[in-house]
């Protein structure tokens, strides 16, 4: 199963609609994932854990190392199909 | 929960004359310091967290939001507070803090428990995601036509929800 972090500046609001999003989406194309939200200053405590994918609605500091997505399309709607495609694509690999 | 049973009237700020981001947050926290909603070094902390992680949201037309917020420990209870600028002030894009971001409407959050109130936030991201809402917010004239937009809102979409 593949693990996605969601990461916003609180973990409190806009990675919840982010993570909610993606679970939504997982579920519905039955594809199993593990979802962890966290906040972007911790996300290298999350990565020790591992991980597949980052999507994020801050700006990351570092290069992760695994593929980050920008998540401000789940908020704005902008762009929103796409960018859940490229996240269904990396977690159907 | 629905976003207006959050939203009370002494947390709208319409046609707010704020020149800066500073200014338009410190009259939101306010309003909700003065309801109870939030504790007294909310704004100190919100001003902080704006500057270190901007929440600037390009919407893709001429009007662009903000949505700040901030830890939940300076919060007492969850709670919105609303303001449209007569001007448009200057936030910085929440995923790329160099680029600047004209603000018209600003939805700032306060959250009491973390992972919470996802309908809440849901509905803050279909009002950003909805142009003609956006633009009947902001103009509307009083606080009273705030509430009526978001109740109506509300309402078109238990409509839909009905139907399916």
């Amino acid at each position: 199963m593949k693990t996605v972090i969601v990461s916003c500046g609180t973990a409190i609001a806009t990675s919840t609609v982010v993570a909610n999003a993606i679970e939504e989406a997982c579920k519905a194309e039955k594809i199993p994932v593990n979802v962890k939200q966290c906040k972007a200053a911790e996300i290298d405590a999350y990565l020790r854990d591992g991980a597949d994918l980052i999507v994020t609605t801050s700006q990351l500091r570092s290069d992760p190392g695994i593929p980050v997505i920008k998540g401000l399309a789940f908020l704005t709607g902008i762009g929103k199909d796409a960018v859940l495609k490229e996240i269904m694509d990396i977690l159907r690999k | 929960m629905r976003i207006i049973d959050f939203l009370d009237i002494e947390a709208i700020s319409i046609h707010s004359p704020a020149k800066t981001s500073g200014e338009i947050i410190t009259d939101l926290g306010t309003r909700l310091y003065k309801l109870g909603k939030v504790k007294d070094n909310f704004i100190s902390a919100t001003l902080k967290r704006e500057a270190d992680m901007p929440t600037g949201l390009p919407l893709g037309g001429e009007i662009n939001a903000a949505i700040p917020h901030v830890d939940i420990e300076y919060v007492n209870h969850s709670a919105l507070a609303l303001a449209t600028l007569e001007q448009p002030v200057i936030f910085r894009n929440m995923v790329d803090r160099d680029e600047k971001v004209y603000v018209r409407l600003v939805i700032m959050l306060a959250l009491d428990q973390p992972k919470s109130q996802i309908r809440m936030l849901q509905e803050v991201t279909k009002i950003l995601q909805n142009p003609d809402v956006v633009n009947r917010l902001i103009l509307a004239e009083t606080e009273d036509q705030i509430l009526t937009i978001l109740k109506t809102m509300d309402e078109e979409d238990l409509l839909v929800h009905k139907v399916q």
